[in-house]
C-alpha cells in the first residue's frame, strides 16, 4: 500500500495556510481584509503566509483601487485548486486507515 | 494516534472557513421572533380594517375602497420597516457578539441574492394593484419572499431554506383561498417567521 502521508502537502502544515486556501477554494476572490477578519491574524503574518503560497503558484494576486485606496484580491489558481483537493484526499485517507 | 486527532482538526478548521467565509450565519433567531411579531400585529390592524370596511361602508354610496388600499399599504409599510429595523438590531448584536463585521463580503452577496427575486416579485405586485388586481398580492407575496429566502440560504444559514419552502407553500395553497388571502399571509410573515426564530434560536443561541 502506498503510504499517504507522501501525499500531504507541506506548504498546508500551517493552520493559517489552510485557513486561506479553504476560503479561496469557495470564493472567486478574496481581499486582504476580509482574510485578516477570518484567519484573525496580525497583517505581517498574514502577508507572509500569502507569500509563500504565491510562490508556491497556489493563488494568484491582483492589486485594484477603490477609489484611492488600494484594494488587493486574491484568488486560487488551478495548480492551487488541484493541491488543496490532493491534500484533501490524503487527509481523508489517513482517516480512514486508522479507523 | 495523536496525528489522526490533527487531521480531524484540520479537516473542521477547512470546513468552518469556507463556511465563514461564503456564508453570513450571525442572522439571530430573535430576528425571526421579532419580525414575525409586527406581522402579526400589522395584520391584526389590517383585518380590522377590512372587517369594518365590508361590514359597516360596503353597501352605502360612501363607500372608499381607495382610502382601505391606502390604509392597508400603510399598514404594510409600517410592517416592512418595523420588521426590518428589529430583525437587523438583532442580527447586528449577534454578530458584534461574535466579532463578525455585519457588512461583509457574505453580507454582501445575501442581501444582493434575497432582494433580486423580492425587487422582481414587487415590481409585479406594484403591477397587479395598478391594474386592480388584488386577489393575488397576499399569495405573490409569500411566494416571491419564499423564492428570495431559499435563493438566500446558500450565503446564510442552511435552515432559511425550509423557512422558503414553507413560504411558497403557505403562498401556493393561497392562490385557491384568495377572500381570505389576509389570513394566509399573517400565517407565513407571521406565524411561520416565529416557529423559524425559535427553532434557530434553540438550535445555535440557546446555549450562549
Amino acid at each position: 500500500m502506498k503510504n499517504p502521508i507522501e501525499h500531504l502537502n507541506k506548504v498546508f502544515d500551517s493552520r493559517i495556510r489552510l485557513g486561506i486556501m479553504s476560503a479561496l477554494m469557495v470564493n472567486a476572490e478574496v481581499n486582504f481584509n476580509d482574510l485578516k477578519e477570518l484567519i484573525q491574524v496580525t497583517d505581517g503574518n498574514l502577508a507572509s503566509h500569502l507569500k509563500t503560497l504565491e510562490e508556491n503558484g497556489y493563488m494568484k494576486v491582483q492589486k485594484g483601487f477603490i477609489g484611492r485606496k488600494t484594494n488587493t484580491t486574491y484568488s486560487i489558481t488551478k495548480a492551487g485548486e488541484k493541491a488543496f483537493k490532493t491534500h484533501l484526499d490524503a487527509l481523508e485517507k489517513m482517516i480512514r486507515s486508522i479507523e | 494516534m495523536n496525528t489522526t486527532e490533527q487531521n480531524l482538526e484540520a479537516l473542521r478548521d477547512i470546513r468552518s472557513m469556507m463556511e465563514r467565509s461564503s456564508r453570513f450565519i450571525s442572522l439571530s433567531g430573535w430576528s425571526g421572533i421579532s419580525a414575525g411579531t409586527c406581522a402579526l400585529i400589522g395584520a391584526w390592524f389590517a383585518i380590522k380594517r377590512i372587517n369594518s370596511y365590508y361590514g359597516n361602508e360596503y353597501d352605502y354610496s360612501t363607500a372608499c375602497p381607495s382610502c382601505l388600499k391606502n390604509d392597508l399599504i400603510t399598514i404594510a409599510t409600517f410592517v416592512f420597516i418595523g420588521a426590518f429595523i428589529t430583525a437587523t438590531l438583532f442580527t447586528f448584536l449577534k454578530s458584534r457578539k461574535e466579532g463578525v463585521a455585519i457588512w461583509g463580503s457574505a453580507a454582501r452577496r445575501l442581501l444582493w441574492n434575497t432582494l433580486l427575486p423580492m425587487l422582481t416579485g414587487g415590481f409585479l405586485l406594484w403591477r397587479m394593484m395598478e391594474l386592480k388586481e388584488y386577489q393575488l398580492i397576499a399569495p405573490g407575496c409569500l411566494i416571491f419572499y419564499g423564492l428570495a429566502l431559499v435563493n438566500g440560504s446558500k450565503y446564510s444559514i442552511g435552515e432559511v431554506r425550509y423557512l422558503g419552502y414553507a413560504e411558497i407553500l403557505t403562498g401556493i395553497v393561497a392562490l385557491w383561498t384568495v377572500r381570505s388571502g389576509i389570513y394566509y399571509w399573517a400565517f407565513g410573515f407571521g406565524i411561520l417567521h416565529i416557529v423559524y426564530g425559535v427553532a434557530m434560536w434553540w438550535k445555535y443561541e440557546r446555549s450562549s
